[in-house]
């Protein structure tokens, strides 16, 4: 393997198109990655990301186009032939074997390979150490995959993907689960192996830690490559405007916020995991942002707000009255409403109508004298927030299944406000959402805390923040870094603070 | 497809192809499976003795024990967990509510004595059933153990407090009037059968029309955005497992009424026979789906092969064979057409 | 819980010996009768049917799935086999009957197989289904009388001792031969497990179906062999049944299933799959055949068996439940 041996793209991609039912997930997208190239793959959630991942890996046959592996045209790529060319797919859920331990997990696939009936342990030994040592690493070889923490077993999978001879690794949304600290180190291997020739593509939705690694950029939007060039060329600005399609404060919010109101959130102190004594006040009316790097804080805060994570000292109380535990229920008691980030795990039941979904949370007020549920209430505040929450669908009986991803969202979001929560938290309010529904919850979320809610959004979509926050605050290192108030908060500003907070 | 736009002529092969003969739905599937049973039954003995009252009346007798039991077996699954030990439950009740009986009898003779008696044996037994439904619900919903393991274990453990409170013997001498329950009719229609209807409308009300219900429903469906949506889940599940328990013991009251007498090991072949209607009525043993009407329906034709195989004088083995069958057929036949249908 | 009594429970099968031999010690001090070897002996003839059933189970088990129709296939691997060697005297060699039982089972296992894997149903409501097809067809088509006069073949099985002695007291002890089966068995299936690429694929499966596929294990002869495997071990308890009890009753065994399940879940496995171990497995035969054997040595009525099984499940599996609760700690809030 030499480094750089030729401008010859490793892998080449020419005008792939792929359908789904009529649904043109990938439209005209043309991609070469290069030997020894780190090359970035961006786009949103729906963009078309992962079902390129599956073109390369052979799992979905493309429609139209060409695909070349080291310059040779393949005709059909399946899943055993792209490993054989050495295309190495390392998905997000990395598909090791946590009752396993690391050695097997390592070796399982040259057993499965040279199809042997038996198992010698000697050679899978032997296999798995020769893993860890062209990756440089050292983790011991009988722990159980499933007590090591994320970023090891991260490593397992590539020094996994690295063993069967791979030419190019595909890594699916690799940061999703990491600390600042254990990204930096991912990127140092990443480096690493890049020096050794072998070609990676970052499959992210999260670029911004992206631009201090990738060589070169290549941008999806609705299935469609909407910017391509090498790394010098891009900045997070351009990267953002390429991924969204707009541009960072286009409009803002400026809401009128009371100063002189009392504030509907207090957070004193809060210390957990990753928290070091975070304190903040949010009033009625204010939409507050809380952003920073991977693991910097924000997410924890959210959590702890929501009563998700339960360690840890502090305080948080609304409307002056502390919380008496730290729990879903004494939140949700409280007046907090959270909107999780994952909305197929956490957020909805999709077997279920949209009306159970929008009532799930406050099922107990609508019941009637005999303790029975009334139907003509439930069916009336389901319409009630269907409407004014804009969700299309035909009947509010259809499963939520059904359903695209805004009005999901939507859903999620009927179902916390039919609680007449006091504050508000989202968590990526927006991820896999279509631009036209996006800038809609927006303008729903302002006209919430118009009404007095307090609204904390976590995100990582800088014009999100920008445009919909009156101020921003940034976490590092599980503290409150800075914070930017409406009369400082642009998207320059915010860019400058996440770069020093690195 | 065959829609309501469906030509005239489609075909046999086609219609069986769309699922349109064997209904789309699970639930029209039963009531196609349910009619033919009645119909081939019919034929096969002769309307003359399958088509009397007597039958039917020995049906309506024999019916509502299983049935209670499948509306416990159906509740437990709606959250996702099954309880096997129903009718352990059942059993213990049962023989608490005997040993009651039969000690304040001893105590007090007479027809006051036989009020007394029955009012605090039917109170011993709900509270046997309540104890029981607790120790299920806590290991669940505190624990966080399988429900099939929680449920393994307390089968073993009320069946063995059973058989050491009554040393394997069978409990008699209960009040004469205890019987009407089990025995006795109700403007011309048995006591059980009314039991039975009163338990599903219940029943249908608690899984439809409660907080609670739809609540363990959602809880069913996916208990972790239950957890994010701030439902009670820990209550949900331990008032899943009392309110089966509840329910089992009161089966298990119907059948010392019946039987005139308490035993350790009585009913024991009802665990699997409920498991088998609750799936053949279309409940999705990974939760989030209850169908009472479903469930009644299940049980129905059940018994009309039952009993049409006993006047046929074919054994109770194939009936067992019969129904087992069905239950595989059933998931079977649903398995491709929801692959079809997908 | 402190760190220390946390990682002593970390070894499952530890904890299930010290329980084992405190057990045997307490029995032992309230009638010393436990240990004498004719106790050891029938203790170990006891354990044989159950412990090779339970071996069975774990392979499923590990595997994600569960069967609890297997003693509905021991039955019928007995019954036919019995009746067959009776009509057909030709047959009456004991290595014929029983390829022929472990055949019978295996045919029904594999059937069990391709309703669970082929139109993909869930493995307890299938098993359920088939269980009662068995028992229904077998007493329905082949008979329902207790066979008393076993083919010869069996009764001199039954009589084979590996080991006899006579005690000081005069009694005779023996061992039986059918032990060398469960050990056999024991230590092909710890191999297979331990050495075989479809034996950690069943590890693979049960923790993950779709990553198993993805990586490129053939899930579909995992599921053939788990279910064949588990069928064909229940044909050969069968005949080994047969021979302990001296005849051979086509309603026997019912309820055993809750037995078998019991000691595999006792001995460390899990039911959601992908853990488990023959170790375990056997130890957890070893506390219920000690349980189940002594509640009348130290005087209690054999009714206190059931509310003894009961409890160690439940606090067996709490225990298990608490572990595992408490080593994913805030992993849920991330």
């Amino acid at each position: 393997m030499t480094p750089r041996s030729s401008d010859r793209p490793f892998l080449s991609l020419e005008a792939i198109g792929k359908s789904f039912g009529g649904v043109r997930a990938l439209d005209d997208v043309s991609l070469d990655v290069a030997a020894g190239e780190i090359h970035c793959l961006a786009g949103e959630n729906g963009s078309g990301k992962s079902t390129l991942i599956k073109v390369i890996a052979g799992v979905h046959r493309p429609d139209r186009g060409s695909i070349a592996i080291a310059g040779q045209p393949v005709a059909s790529l399946t899943p055993i032939t792209a490993v054989r060319q050495g295309v190495q797919v390392i998905y997000q859920d990395l598909s090791l074997f946590p009752n396993l331990t690391v050695a097997e997990n390592l070796a399982i696939n040259s057993l499965l390979e040279h199809r042997r009936t038996f198992v010698r342990w000697r050679d899978v030994r032997r296999t798995a150490e020769r893993a860890l040592e062209r990756l440089r690493v050292s983790i011991d070889l009988d722990r159980l995959v499933g007590d090591l923490p994320i970023s090891e077993k991260q490593l397992v999978a590539i020094a996994r993907a690295l063993l069967q001879d791979a030419r190019l690794i595909v890594l699916d949304e690799p940061t999703t689960a990491l600390t600042g600290v254990e990204v930096d180190a991912l990127f140092a291997l990443v480096r690493d192996l890049q020096q050794r020739g072998v070609a990676i593509l970052f499959v992210t939705h999260k670029m911004r830690e992206m631009l201090q690694a990738a060589d070169r950029f290549t941008v999806l939007r609705n299935g469609r490559v909407v910017e391509s060039g090498p790394a010098a060329e891009f900045d997070e600005a351009r990267l953002t405007h390429a991924m969204t399609g707009r541009a960072i404060g286009e409009s803002r919010f400026a809401g009128r916020v009371d100063a002189s109101a009392s504030p509907r959130l207090r957070i004193r102190d809060l210390t957990g995991p990753i928290l070091r004594g975070v304190t903040f006040d949010v009033r009625p009316g204010e939409i507050v942002g809380l952003t920073g790097l991977l693991g910097a804080g924000q997410g924890e805060l959210a959590a702890r707000v929501a009563g998700l994570e339960t360690r840890g000292t502090g305080e948080i109380a609304v409307d002056g009255a502390t919380l008496p535990a730290h729990t879903v229920r004494a939140a949700a008691r409280a007046g907090i409403g959270y909107v999780p980030e994952d909305r197929l795990r956490e957020g909805l039941f999709l077997d279920r109508s949209i009306a159970d979904n929008a009532n799930a949370s406050s099922l107990r007020a609508l019941t009637t004298g005999l303790r029975l549920l009334s139907t003509r209430r439930m069916r009336s505040q389901a319409d009630r927030w269907i409407h004014d929450l804009g969700v299309k669908t035909p009947s509010i009986d259809a499963p939520v299944r059904q359903l695209s991803g805004g009005n999901q969202q939507r859903v999620v979001l009927a179902r916390v406000l039919a609680t007449r929560p006091k504050v508000l938290v989202l968590n990526g309010p927006t991820v896999g959402v279509d631009v036209g529904a996006k800038e809609e919850i927006h303008a729903t979320i302002r006209q919430l805390a118009a009404g007095g809610l307090a609204v904390l959004i976590v995100s990582d979509d800088l014009p999100e923040l920008v445009q919909s926050c009156g101020r921003v605050i940034i976490f590092r290192h599980g503290r409150v870094a800075t914070e930017l108030g409406a009369a400082t908060l642009t998207g320059d500003a915010l860019q400058e603070q996440l770069s020093a907070a690195r | 497809m065959t829609g309501r736009g469906a030509p005239a002529g489609a075909t046999l092969a086609t219609r069986l192809a769309s699922g349109g003969i064997l209904g789309r739905t699970p639930f029209a599937r039963l009531v196609v499976f349910t009619v033919a049973v009645f119909v081939s039954m019919t034929l096969l003995v002769g309307s003359d003795r399958f088509l009397t009252t007597a039958n039917f009346q020995s049906i309506a007798f024999q019916l509502p024990e299983l049935a209670l039991l499948s509306f416990a077996m159906m509740l437990s699954m709606l959250t996702g967990g099954i309880d096997l030990s129903v009718v352990s439950i059942a059993n213990l009740s049962s023989i608490v509510a005997a040993m009651t009986m039969v000690h304040v009898l001893r105590g007090e003779a007479g027809a006051s004595g036989e009020a007394v008696a029955i009012v605090a044996g039917v109170g011993a037994g709900l509270c046997t059933g309540l104890a029981c439904g607790l120790v299920n619900g806590c290991a669940v919903a505190f624990i966080r153990v399988p429900s099939i393991l929680v449920t393994l274990g307390t089968l073993q453990l009320f069946t063995g407090l059973a058989l050491v409170l009554t040393g394997g013997q069978a409990i008699i001498g209960l009040p004469d009037s205890f019987q009407w329950l089990g025995n006795g009719t109700l403007l011309a229609i048995p006591v059980p059968l009314w039991l039975c209807v009163g338990g599903a409308a219940v029943m249908a009300v608690l899984v439809n029309r409660t907080a609670f219900g739809v609540e363990a429903r959602l809880v069913g469906t996916n208990p972790i955005a239950a957890w994010f949506a701030a439902l009670p889940v820990r209550s949900v599940l331990v008032r899943t497992y009392v309110t089966t328990a509840l329910v089992s013991s009161v089966t298990g009251l119907l059948m010392v009424s019946r039987a005139n007498s308490a035993k350790a090991d009585y009913g024991s072949s009802y665990l699997l026979q409920s498991i088998l209607v609750v799936v053949l009525a279309g409940v999705d043993p990974a939760g989030g789906s209850a169908r009472v009407l479903g469930v009644g329906l299940a049980v129905f034709a059940l018994e009309l092969l039952s009993s049409g195989f006993g006047m046929m004088r074919l054994t109770s083995f194939a009936t067992e064979l019969a129904w087992g069958a069905f239950l595989l057929l059933v998931m079977v036949i649903n398995s491709v057409l929801e692959r079809r249908g997908k | 819980m402190t760190s220390r009594v946390r990682r002593l429970l970390g070894r499952h099968e530890l904890v299930l010996l010290v329980v084992t031999v405190l057990l045997s010690i307490v029995i032992g001090a309230l009638n010393p009768a436990f240990y004498s070897l004719q106790n050891a002996f029938d203790l170990l003839k006891t354990s044989v049917p159950l412990g090779i059933l339970t071996i069975g189970l774990l392979v499923v088990l590990i595997s994600g799935g569960i069967d609890i129709s297997f003693p509905a296939i021991a039955v019928a691997g007995m019954y036919i086999t019995c009746t067959l060697a009776i009509d057909v005297r030709s047959l009456d060699h004991l290595p014929v009957l029983l390829a022929i039982s472990t055949a019978i089972g295996l045919a029904l296992g594999l059937f069990n197989a391709v309703l669970i894997h082929f139109f993909r149903l869930p493995a307890l409501i299938v098993t359920l289904g088939t269980a009662s097809v068995i028992r229904g067809a077998l007493l329905e088509f082949v008979g329902t009388r207790t066979i008393t006069n076993l083919p010869s073949s069996i009764i001199a099985f039954s009589r084979t001792n590996l080991f006899e002695a006579t005690l000081a007291n005069g009694a005779s002890a023996a061992l039986t031969v059918s032990i060398l089966f469960f050990a056999g068995v024991a230590i092909a299936v710890a191999l297979a497990l331990r050495y075989t690429v479809i034996g950690r694929g069943a590890y693979a499966v049960g923790a993950d179906l779709a990553a198993a596929e993805r990586v490129g294990f053939n899930v579909r002869r995992i599921h053939l062999f788990v279910y064949g495997l588990m069928g064909a071990l229940a044909g050969l308890v069968g005949i080994i049944h047969a021979s302990i009890i001296r005849n051979a009753n086509p309603l026997d065994l019912d309820g055993l299933e809750l037995t078998v399940i019991a000691a595999a879940v006792i001995g460390g496995a899990s039911i959601t799959g992908g853990r488990g171990t023959v170790t375990g497995a056997l130890l957890g035969v070893a506390l219920m055949v000690i349980m189940d054997g002594s509640l009348v040595l130290v005087g209690l009525p054999s009714q206190w068996h059931q509310v003894f099984i009961g409890l160690v499940v439940l606090v067996s599996t709490s225990i298990t439940a608490l572990r595992t609760r408490s080593a994913r700690a805030g992993e849920i809030a991330r």
